[in-house]
C-alpha cells in the first residue's frame, strides 16, 4: 500500500500541474501557437503520467498516455494545434482532474466516467492515426537538414541499427531497494548490449559523497528485436525518479537533438554530449580537438562553433545543445527562488513575531519610564528591526491575486459556451498582493459573482447589437490597494440593474416597506438581502436567490464589505473591499474612561477636538468638518460606560469605504502596532469589537471593528426611529 | 445488537468509574457565602484577581478579559452566571483558570470567585446525586452533592456552567439593544 503522505503529495502535485496545464491550454485555444506553451502542456502531462505510473494508478497512466502521445506529435509539429484540438485537451484535462479527485478520495470512478474517458481516448487516437497517415508528407519538413559533408546528416535518419538508451538513475535508487545494474542485466534478456558508457560526472568529491546515493548514469547502445514497450517495461520500477530516454533504431536526427535537450548532465561539454548521443563518433571529436589545438586560439573558442565550421554537425544540433545549457541555468535560477513551506510553520512564525512586538513594546515602555536615554535608543533600534521582521514575515504570506483571477479564464470560457454568449475576460491588477488566507476564501464568492454577471448582467448578442454595443460582452476583474484594504472589482458591460424591478421585488418579498424612500445605492444593495432574486427564469447557474446573500456573508466573515454600482443599460460593478491581512495591524490607541481601545490606523483620517468644531452642544450628533457634515457618536455612550464625560473630548474621524464618521473619545494615546488576538467564541456576537490586543503594560485592549461599529450605530438609530414611530401611533 | 449495547454500557461504566476514581480530588471555593467544589482535573491554575479589561455590551456575568501570559482569557463571574447579584470585588478574590472543551479544542476560561479554600478528597460514596429542585442554581449546573464533614457542598458540572454555546448565545442577546428586544416581542 502506498503511504498516505506520498499519495497526498502526488495529488497536490497533480492538481498544480493540471492548473498549469489548463492555463496553457486556454492560451493555446486563443490561437497562440507558441511551442513553449505546448511544451509546458506536454511536460505537465508527462509528469502526471510518470508519477501515476509510480503509484500504479493505471487509469490515469492509460489516459494520460493517449493525451501525451498526441501532445508529442503536436510538439514535433506533426499535428497542428487547433482550437478544436485544444478544446478536446481541455476536456481531457477535466477528465484527468476527475480521476485525480477519485484518487484523493480513494474512490472508484463511476462507469460513465470510465466510458467518457474511453471516448476521449478514442478521439485523441483519431489524431494519432491521421498523423501517421500524414507522415510521409511531413518528413520533408523535418528541421535538421543542412547542406553538409557530414554523411550521417544527409538523410534524416541517423544510420545506426541500434537502440540508444540514456539512463540517469535517481539519487534514491539504492534507498528504494533497487540496483541499477540489475536493470542493465535485465536488458540483456531482451537483446545484446553493444556498448555501454558509464557516466560518473555526477559523483561528487569524496567528502561529499553519500555512499547510499546513486550518482550513476548509463548511455547504452543496444541491439534488440523487442519493441519499445518491452524495453520500456524493464524500467517500470524506476521510471518515476529516473531519467530514461529510449530512442529506437534509425531515429530522426531531431530526436537526438531533443535527447540532448533533455539530458540532465550540466557541466558536460558540448562535444562529449554529442559523442555520447551518437551524433559524432569519438574519432570525429578527436579530429576536432586536434584542429582546435593546431589553430592555437582555440581555448576560448566554443567547441560547438568549431564543429559547425568543419561541417561535422549541423547548426540545429549545436543550437539545441547550447540552448540546453542555457535552460539548465534558467532552471537553476527558478528552482532556487521557490521553497515550499508548510502554512502552519508560517503562522507560527507570525505568531512569534507578534509576541516579539508585544514584548518589544513592553521594554520600550519600561525604558521610557526609567528615563534611560541609552536604553531608549537601543529599544528604538530594536523596535525598528522588529518592525522590519514583521513586515517581511507578513510578506511571506502575501500572494498575488493573479492566480485566483486566472482561474476565471476557464470559468468564463465554460459559462459563455453554456449560455451561448460571446464574453471576453479582461484581467487587471493581477499583481496586487493579499494575504493567502484571504485569497483562499475569496475564490467561491468571486466565482458566484462572475457567473452572476455573465448570466444576468451581459445580454445576448442580438440585444447588445440592438442597444448599440459590441456583440462581444466584456467582463472585467480588477484589483488594487486602497486605504489599507484591497479592492476587488467585478464589472460587466451588460444591461445593468433595473431599479424599479428590484424595488418591486423587494416590496413583494417584504424586504422593504412600500413607502420607503431609498437611494439608488440602497436599492442596488437590496440584491444582497437573503431570499432575493430578480432573474425571471431560474437558470442552471444562478437565479435561485440564495446567491448574493451568501456572497455577502462570506465577505463579511473576512472583515470585508461588498457594494454595487450600476448604470442601467451600461453595466454594473461589484466592489469587494477586504483587509490586507488578518494578523497584525497598525493601530491608533484611544482612551475612554479607564479602558483603552485600538482603532485600525488606516481607517483614521484625522483627530480633532470636539469643542472646537461642534458649533453648539445641542442634541445634534454631527459637526461641521470644513463644510462637510460629520455625524459622530460618543464611544462612552455606545459602550454604556459609567463615569463622567471629560472636559476635553476628542473626535477621531474614521473613514471606511465611502463612509466618514466621528468617534468621540476621552484621550488620544497615539499610534501603536498591534497583534490581533481572535475574539473567541464568547465574544463573536459583538460586532463593534474586532479582536483583542495586549499592550506593553500587559493590559488587554479592545480593537474597534469600525465597519461593524458603524453598522451597529446605524442599525440602532434605525431601531430608535422605528420605536419612536411606533410610540407615536 | 444487544451484545453491542451491553459492551458499550460496561465500557462506559468502566470509563465513568475511572473518571470518578481520578476525580476524587476537588477544589472548594466560596461564592457569596456558600461553598462549591469543582473537580481539579480541568483546573489549570489559580491567579490573583487584577488587571481586568471590561468588554462593553456584554451581559453581567462576563466580567471581561485578562492577559494570561500572552493569551487573552475571558473571565466569568460565577455568581452572576448563577443569576445572583454580581460579586463585589474584595481582597481575597481569585480567578480560577479552567480548561473547557469546545468540540475537539479546549479554551481557557477564568472564573472569578470570592475565595479559594482547599483541595479536598471526596470519595465517590460520599457524593449524592443532585436534587431535582431545592437548590438555587440550575439543576444541570450541578454534578452532585458532596459530603464534607457532614455538610453538603455543591459539586459543579463545570462543562455545563461554562458551556460556550450557551454563554455566547446570552452574550449576543446581551449586545442587542433593548429597543430591539422590545420590538421582537
Amino acid at each position: 500500500m502506498i503511504p498516505d503522505e506520498y499519495l497526498q503529495t502526488f495529488v497536490v502535485e497533480c492538481r498544480e500541474l493540471l492548473e498549469q496545464m489548463e492555463e496553457a491550454l486556454l492560451i493555446v485555444e486563443q490561437a497562440a501557437d507558441d511551442p513553449e506553451i505546448i511544451n509546458a502542456i506536454f511536460r505537465a502531462a508527462h509528469t502526471i503520467k510518470g508519477s501515476a505510473g509510480m503509484f500504479g494508478i493505471d487509469p490515469i497512466v492509460v489516459f494520460t498516455h493517449a493525451a501525451e502521445s498526441v501532445l508529442d506529435r503536436v510538439r514535433s509539429g506533426d499535428i497542428a494545434m487547433s482550437s478544436v484540438l485544444a478544446a478536446l485537451f481541455i476536456e481531457a484535462h477535466d477528465h484527468l482532474s476527475v480521476l485525480i479527485n477519485h484518487v484523493a478520495e480513494d474512490s472508484h470512478p463511476a462507469s460513465e466516467i470510465d466510458s467518457h474517458g474511453k471516448s476521449l481516448i478514442k478521439q485523441l487516437e483519431a489524431y494519432l492515426g491521421e498523423a501517421v497517415a500524414d507522415q510521409p508528407d511531413h518528413s520533408g519538413e523535418m528541421p535538421v537538414v543542412h547542406q553538409s559533408k557530414l554523411e550521417r546528416e544527409q538523410s534524416d535518419e541517423v544510420g545506426t541499427d541500434l537502440w540508444h538508451l540514456s539512463l540517469r538513475f535517481g539519487v534514491d535508487v539504492f534507498r528504494n531497494g533497487m540496483d541499477p545494474f540489475s536493470f542493465v542485466r535485465c536488458l540483456s534478456s531482451l537483446g545484446s548490449i553493444v556498448q555501454l558508457v558509464t557516466l560518473i560526472d555526477a559523483i561528487p568529491v569524496t567528502e561529499e559523497m553519500d555512499p547510499e546515493s546513486c550518482y550513476l548514469g548509463f548511455e547504452i547502445s543496444f541491439s534488440s528485436d523487442a519493441d519499445k514497450l518491452a524495453i520500456e517495461s524493464v524500467f517500470n520500477f524506476v521510471r518515476s525518479d529516473c531519467f530514461i530516454r529510449i530512442l529506437p533504431p534509425r531515429s530522426k536526427a531531431s530526436e537526438y537533438q531533443r535527447l540532448i535537450l533533455e539530458l540532465p548532465e550540466q557541466e558536460m561539454r558540448l562535444g562529449e554530449i554529442l559523442v555520447k548521443c551518437g551524433t559524432l563518433t569519438p574519432e570525429e571529436l578527436e579530429n576536432i580537438l586536434r584542429f582546435q589545438s593546431e589553430h592555437g586560439d582555440a581555448p576560448q573558442r566554443p567547441i560547438g562553433e568549431v564543429l559547425v565550421e568543419q561541417q561535422l554537425v549541423s547548426p540545429p544540433v549545436v543550437e539545441a545543445a547550447l540552448e540546453k545549457q542555457k535552460q539548465i541555468n534558467d532552471h537553476k535560477k527558478s528552482e532556487a527562488n521557490l521553497i515550499r513551506v508548510d502554512a502552519e510553520k508560517l503562522d507560527e512564525l507570525i505568531n512569534l513575531v507578534g509576541e516579539l512586538i508585544i514584548a518589544g513594546a513592553g521594554t520600550n515602555l519600561i525604558a521610557r519610564r526609567a528615563g534611560m536615554a541609552d536604553l531608549m535608543e537601543s529599544t528604538a533600534t530594536l523596535s525598528r528591526l522588529v518592525e522590519e521582521v514583521r513586515d517581511s514575515a507578513l510578506a511571506l504570506r502575501m500572494v498575488q491575486i493573479g492566480g485566483t483571477f486566472n482561474r476565471f479564464q476557464r470559468v468564463v470560457r465554460d459559462v459563455s459556451k453554456e449560455l451561448g454568449k460571446d464574453i471576453d475576460l479582461v484581467i487587471s491588477g493581477a499583481e496586487t498582493e493579499l494575504d493567502k488566507t484571504v485569497v483562499e476564501k475569496i475564490g467561491d464568492p468571486l466565482t458566484h459573482l462572475v457567473r452572476n454577471s455573465m448570466d444576468h448582467g451581459i445580454e445576448p448578442a442580438e440585444l447588445r447589437i440592438a442597444r448599440g454595443k459590441p456583440a462581444k460582452g466584456t467582463l472585467r476583474l480588477n484589483a488594487y490597494h486602497d486605504a489599507g484594504s484591497i479592492v476587488i472589482e467585478v464589472s460587466d458591460d451588460g444591461g445593468g440593474l433595473n431599479k424599479e424591478k428590484i424595488l418591486g421585488k423587494a416590496i413583494e418579498r417584504g424586504l422593504v416597506a412600500e413607502s420607503a424612500n431609498l437611494t439608488d445605492k440602497e436599492i442596488y444593495n437590496l440584491i444582497f438581502e437573503a431570499g432575493f432574486s430578480t432573474a425571471d427564469a431560474v437558470s442552471n447557474l444562478s437565479g435561485r436567490g440564495v446567491g448574493m446573500d451568501v456572497v455577502r456573508r462570506n465577505i463579511q466573515a473576512l472583515r470585508g464589505t461588498i457594494d454595487l454600482d450600476s448604470v442601467e443599460g451600461q453595466g454594473s460593478t461589484i466592489r469587494i473591499r477586504l483587509p490586507l491581512t488578518l494578523a497584525i495591524i497598525d493601530g491608533f490607541m484611544v482612551g475612554v474612561g479607564k479602558a483603552a481601545y485600538v482603532i485600525p490606523l488606516d481607517m483614521v483620517v484625522e483627530c480633532i477636538e470636539l469643542r472646537a468644531w461642534a458649533s453648539d452642544e445641542g442634541d445634534g450628533q454631527y459637526l461641521n468638518l470644513r463644510g462637510e457634515v460629520l455625524p459622530y457618536r460618543r464611544l462612552r455612550d455606545h459602550f454604556d460606560m459609567e463615569g463622567e464625560r471629560v472636559q476635553r473630548e476628542n473626535v477621531v474621524v474614521v473613514r471606511y469605504g465611502e463612509h466618514k464618521a466621528g468617534l468621540v473619545v476621552d484621550k488620544l494615546m497615539g499610534e501603536f502596532q498591534t497583534v490581533i488576538k481572535p475574539l473567541g467564541k464568547l465574544f463573536k456576537g459583538e460586532k463593534s469589537i474586532g479582536g483583542f490586543t495586549i499592550l506593553g503594560s500587559g493590559e488587554v485592549a479592545l480593537i474597534v471593528d469600525v465597519p461593524g461599529l458603524m453598522g451597529q450605530i446605524e442599525h440602532e438609530r434605525g431601531m430608535g426611529e422605528m420605536t419612536v414611530a411606533m410610540a407615536a401611533k | 445488537m444487544n451484545a453491542i449495547t451491553q459492551t458499550v454500557q460496561t465500557l462506559s461504566a468502566t470509563v465513568g468509574g475511572q473518571a470518578l476514581e481520578e476525580q476524587q480530588q476537588y477544589l472548594t471555593f466560596m461564592l457569596s457565602g456558600e461553598t462549591y467544589a469543582i473537580g481539579i482535573l480541568r483546573i489549570k491554575e489559580i491567579i490573583q484577581y487584577g488587571q481586568l479589561t471590561e468588554v462593553p455590551r456584554m451581559p453581567d456575568f462576563i466580567l471581561g478579559v485578562i492577559n494570561l501570559r500572552g493569551a487573552v482569557v475571558p473571565v466569568i463571574d460565577l455568581s452572576a452566571r448563577f443569576g445572583k447579584p454580581p460579586t463585589s470585588i474584595g481582597r481575597r478574590n481569585c480567578i480560577i483558570i479552567i480548561e473547557v472543551a469546545i468540540g475537539e479544542e479546549t479554551q481557557s476560561v477564568g472564573v472569578m470567585v470570592d475565595a479559594v479554600n482547599a483541595v479536598l478528597e471526596i470519595p465517590a460514596c460520599e457524593i449524592e446525586p443532585a436534587p431535582t429542585f431545592g437548590t438555587h442554581i440550575r439543576a444541570d449546573f450541578i454534578a452532585g452533592m458532596g459530603k464534607i464533614n457532614g455538610k453538603f457542598v455543591i459539586i459543579l458540572n463545570i462543562q455545563h456552567v461554562l458551556s460556550m454555546d450557551n454563554m455566547a448565545e446570552l452574550a449576543t442577546v446581551g449586545s442587542t439593544s433593548a429597543s430591539e428586544l422590545a420590538l421582537a416581542e
